[in-house]
């Protein structure tokens, strides 16, 4: 129950790219029948993701090499190119560590960076995001869908603020693209930033949607393809493989969407009502149909992500104990948790591989593994434990 | 990412939980930082006849809680005092690097456990 980390391909993502990696090896870009091939294949991809999202030409559809190099794309593509305007970017404090990085990179630059808080269920307050505008801003870049506490933001409502004040809006949609509706031309976006191994493609894959119009400069400079905004060879089965994925996440959304929601509200109600002192992380209702984020006071989360391995079930947590720098999630510091509540959450992310009887055995085992924890810890009110 | 003898530890942790009426008693670490461990010792006759301990933290926190415990029990105070983070870390098969410093404090809590006990001891002089 770890799909956030990684999904495995769809087997009709593979066999549609297969021919793309075997024999029609052209090169999209040259004039002979092999290259033609090619060049259909991309086209018909990007029409694909273009229809996903809601993009009413293909042609706004970049492909890029995934999610990381989209947000690259889009934050430093637009800043670059706008500094003549200002150099002012609005974001959030829960953004991908992509964002925030990139973010943290062009301040370095002489950009001005404001990070709106969010409140306590992870949402980004509009009129805070308003507030904060001045006559030097010229981007807005709030993500569709926290991919760790799964809280879904009211993007039209930002999109209409940055539409009135005439500054670019950037979404990274990474974790929302193919499990929600998404829709840039009625949500006001400018830019949209999107993973194929997020909805079941390939890995190394991504898109940027750029309206047309936007003022944007490329970070890879190159031989021009993709409309000279990123250049090299491009990725012909990969694409391929998007463009399936972007079809079968669409034809499927609704009823995916439906299950998992129904497998995610059975696994936290399950939760809630059997473990004392466990709670929901983020808002209880908008919140991506795949994603339960759960706490548990007293307890640690990577010891939690053991104990749930050696029966068999993985899963991920906002504990410092298991990320690089030592440091709890910036996502749950930001909605106001403090550290060692940051420490016992667990993030159960489903996929299409996941079935009730998966949440039955997580229900079923889960409360003994808290227990044996609470059991050892010292921060355990004695009363609880009779 | 743990070795076999970490993992059996973090399953089947030795000597969980308190000692009533502790001769000593170690705290150390932060819930912040996401490890706290408190060590219990019963001495008799200048040895740790009974060890226990209650940890929060990770796989790594608890399962060289266990062991410390496993080290310590039936050693002399002086023993025991000798007894090292590096022990610890190598009687389980050693321990993944980034884990070394925050998650490896049970020696600590063992050390601080036992002058708890001298302390006391002193005072009833």
């Amino acid at each position: 129950m770890d799909h956030a980390a990684g999904m495995p391909v769809d087997p009709r993502v593979f066999e549609a790219m297969k021919p793309y990696s075997m024999e029609s090896y052209g090169n999209p870009s040259s004039s002979h029948s092999f290259g033609a091939s090619a060049k259909n294949a991309l086209m018909e991809s990007r029409e694909e993701v273009a229809r996903l999202i809601g993009a009413e030409k293909p042609e706004e559809v970049i492909f890029t090499s995934g999610g990381t190099e989209s947000n690259n794309l889009a934050i430093k593509g637009v800043a670059y190119r706008n500094k003549d305007k200002g150099n002012h970017i609005v974001t959030s404090t829960i953004e991908h560590i992509s964002v925030i990085n990139i973010c943290k990179h062009l301040q370095k630059q002489g950009f001005e960076i404001t990070y709106i808080p969010v409140d306590k269920q992870g949402i980004v307050s509009p009129q805070k995001l308003k507030d904060a505008i001045t006559d030097k801003t010229i981007l807005i870049s709030v993500m569709y869908a926290n991919g760790e506490i799964g809280t879904i933001q009211p993007i039209k409502e930002i999109g209409e603020i940055a539409r009135e004040n005439q500054i670019y809006f950037h979404v990274d949609a990474v974790a929302a693209a193919g499990k929600v509706p998404i829709n840039v031309e009625e949500e006001n976006i400018d830019l949209l930033s999107i993973s194929s191994n997020d909805m079941y493609g390939p890995k190394g894959m991504g898109a940027l949607y750029i309206k047309k119009g936007t003022r944007i400069q490329p970070v890879i400079q190159g031989g021009g393809q993709e409309r000279g905004l990123r250049s090299g060879t491009e990725n012909t089965p990969g694409i391929v493989g998007m463009g399936k994925a972007a079809e079968i996440a669409q034809e499927e959304m609704e009823t995916e969407g439906r299950r998992l929601s129904q497998l995610r509200d059975k696994l936290t109600k399950g939760v809630l009502d059997t473990i004392e002192r466990s709670y929901l992380n983020g808002h209880p209702t908008k919140r991506l149909p795949n994603n339960a984020n759960l706490r548990f006071s007293y307890i640690e989360g990577e010891s939690l992500i053991l104990g749930l391995d050696m029966l068999g079930i993985q899963v991920s947590s906002g504990s410092a104990c298991t990320s690089k720098t030592l440091e709890p999630s910036h996502v749950l510091l930001a909605i106001g948790l403090a550290h060692e509540e940051a420490h016992g959450s667990l993030v159960f992310t489903m996929g299409k591989q996941n079935s009730e009887e998966d949440v039955n055995y997580v229900l079923e085992v889960l409360p003994g593994v808290v227990k044996r924890l609470r059991a050892m810890s010292p921060l355990t009110p004695k009363e609880m434990l009779r | 990412m743990y070795s076999e003898k970490v993992m059996d530890h973090f399953m089947n942790p030795r000597n969980v939980g308190e000692i009533p009426e502790a001769d000593g008693v170690g705290t150390v670490g932060n819930p912040v930082c996401g490890d706290l461990m408190t060590v219990y010792i019963k001495v008799k006759d200048n040895r740790l006849e009974d060890v226990k301990f209650k940890t929060f933290g990770c796989g790594a926190a608890i399962a060289t809680s266990s062991m410390t415990t496993e080290l310590a029990k039936g050693k002399t105070i002086e023993e025991a005092l000798r007894i090292t983070r590096g022990d610890v870390a190598d009687s389980l098969g050693g321990l993944p690097p980034i884990k070394m410093h925050c998650s490896n404090l049970a020696a600590d809590a063992l050390h601080s456990a036992i002058k708890d006990y001298l302390k006391k001891k002193e005072a009833k002089k």
